[in-house]
């Protein structure tokens, strides 16, 4: 990209260990407003790890990551910074959404609940105004006949769907996706990918996807990061990663998932 | 060897189910107790700091090794005699908090296995859509966690009903104790104490019964939301 935006996320020099075991060993990564970026690598890899730093379910170990400019994990207190806290946390990550490899919908809430409840809990809107909300996303991923059904009702495809309606009308600025197909059925996936491509088109949100799928993330994504063993090996577009790449760790993963 | 008097019967009854209302409200009592209090040990370690835990543990433990009538004997006779904070409770409130809190230390773990069984990825998603560390116990993770554990609870209910007759001990006036008085004035037992047993057997087998309908139908439920997952 030839214009200089100011990045919305940034990694800098951010390590994770858990334990003995170093999953991430320094990663520096910018990602624009709206940019969507799929992560790719072997399994271990540390891929996930990644999002999960952002999403707040991990602390790194070392390094900072900034959102829009405000540093994540830590916090200004007198001329200090200092481990962040509930509060600081909750304000930056309220422009995060996350959707998830196993969906983790709330088993004791009807679909239009799941998706009504955080609108209301978290941002305080009225019921209304959010269960339109609501309705409105999940006319989005096709399943506005679903409103009443509970996730056990749902097959594992319309259950990633309403896993990210539920996280779509928190309005995240930037959304991360675990592996979200994984899970899945094969006959199923094609219908997860289809909202994905959906809302990549839209455009205004930025996406982390974290992907077993190359031709999809050859197809969506503006720019793919190649992770191996902790570190990002191959960076680039997603032709220039996946079809130009040298990196012989890269060809011989690439090769395992053509075949 | 006496016979069994249906007039001692007759003449018994009436006067020792005057003590059912202090028999039954004391395990009422000691019972919510006891689920109040569980819900405090159940929190107080998950306090994350690792010393404090292990001290709660260690407390947990004590209480639940000793026995629940020396724990009553301690707060009825001896805690009047400790300096500061030390008052004199009726025979009921003593009665109510010995039980309460040796039971809610049992209790406690039935709340962690609950919570333990709820899966990880709900507290997870919870964060992710950013609610606040008390929503999201009270909106995702207790609502989960609690009903499964009903029948277990209903358990400690009843296990609980058969404990009361200790705080005669430190006299409560149930239906063991006016027995015994009944006894005590006419030299007749056999028929009292039977009574007693009676109306334990009468009040704890339908409970029995009914908990263990409640566990059917919750794993029931269960397997039907299992078939459902599998099948997907």
């Amino acid at each position: 990209m030839s214009i200089i935006v100011k990045p919305i996320v940034t990694y800098k020099g951010v390590h994770k260990n858990f334990g003995d075991v170093e999953v991430l060993k320094g990663i520096d990564l910018n990602i624009a407003p709206g940019e969507k970026v799929a992560i790719i690598g072997p399994s271990g890899s540390g891929k996930t790890t990644i999002i999960r730093l952002l999403m707040t379910l991990e602390e790194p170990s070392a390094g900072d990551i900034y959102v829009e400019g405000n540093n994540l994990w830590k916090m200004q207190r007198g001329n200090k910074m200092v481990r962040a806290n509930e509060k600081h946390l909750r304000k930056i990550r309220s422009d995060i959404g996350m959707v998830f490899q196993h969906f983790n919908l709330f088993p004791h809430m009807t679909v239009l609940e799941n998706c009504v409840i955080s609108p209301v809990e978290v941002q305080g809107i009225d019921k209304q105004t959010a269960k339109k909300l609501a309705m409105e996303m999940l006319e989005k991923v096709g399943l506005k006949d679903k409103l009443d059904k509970y996730p056990d009702q749902l097959s594992g495809g319309q259950k990633q769907r309403v896993a990210m309606a539920r996280a779509l009308v928190m309005k995240p600025k930037v959304m991360l996706f675990d592996e979200v197909t994984s899970a899945l059925d094969p006959e199923l996936v094609g219908e997860v990918l289809e909202v994905i491509r959906d809302l990549a088109e839209e455009g205004e949100m930025a996406m982390i996807l974290v992907t077993h799928e190359m031709d999809f993330a050859l197809d969506v994504a503006d720019r793919v990061l190649f992770l191996d063993k902790g570190v990002i090996a191959e960076r680039g577009t997603a032709k220039e990663v996946i079809e130009e790449s040298k990196n012989e760790r890269l060809q011989e993963f690439l090769k395992r998932f053509r075949s | 060897m006496s016979n069994w008097k249906w007039d001692v019967f007759y003449d018994a009854f009436p006067y020792i189910i005057k003590g059912l209302w202090i028999t039954a409200g004391l395990t009422i009592a000691s019972f919510v107790f006891a689920l109040v209090f569980g819900f405090v040990w159940t929190f107080l370690r998950r306090v994350p700091f690792k010393p404090f835990q292990w001290i709660v543990v260690w407390v947990m433990e004590f209480i639940r090794s000793t026995p629940p009538l020396v724990q009553l004997f301690f707060i009825y006779y001896a805690f009047p005699q400790i300096p500061v904070i030390g008052m004199t409770l009726s025979p009921f409130v003593s009665g109510m908090i010995g039980l309460g809190v040796h039971f809610s230390t049992y209790i406690s773990e039935v709340y962690r296995s609950g919570i333990e069984g709820v899966d990880q990825g709900q507290s997870e998603a919870s964060t992710a859509l950013n609610f606040s560390t008390y929503k999201k116990w009270t909106k995702i993770i207790l609502p989960q966690a609690i009903p499964p554990t009903i029948p277990m609870l209903g358990n400690y209910l009843i296990i609980m009903f058969k404990e009361v007759p200790l705080a005669s001990t430190i006299g409560v006036i149930g239906i063991l104790q006016l027995a015994n008085n009944y006894g005590a004035k006419t030299w007749d037992y056999v028929e009292p104490l039977t009574i007693v047993a009676m109306l334990f057997l009468l009040l704890s087998y339908p409970s029995a019964i009914l908990i263990k309908k409640l566990e059917n139908k919750m794993n029931r439920n269960f397997d039907k939301n299992k078939m459902l997952k599998e099948t997907n």
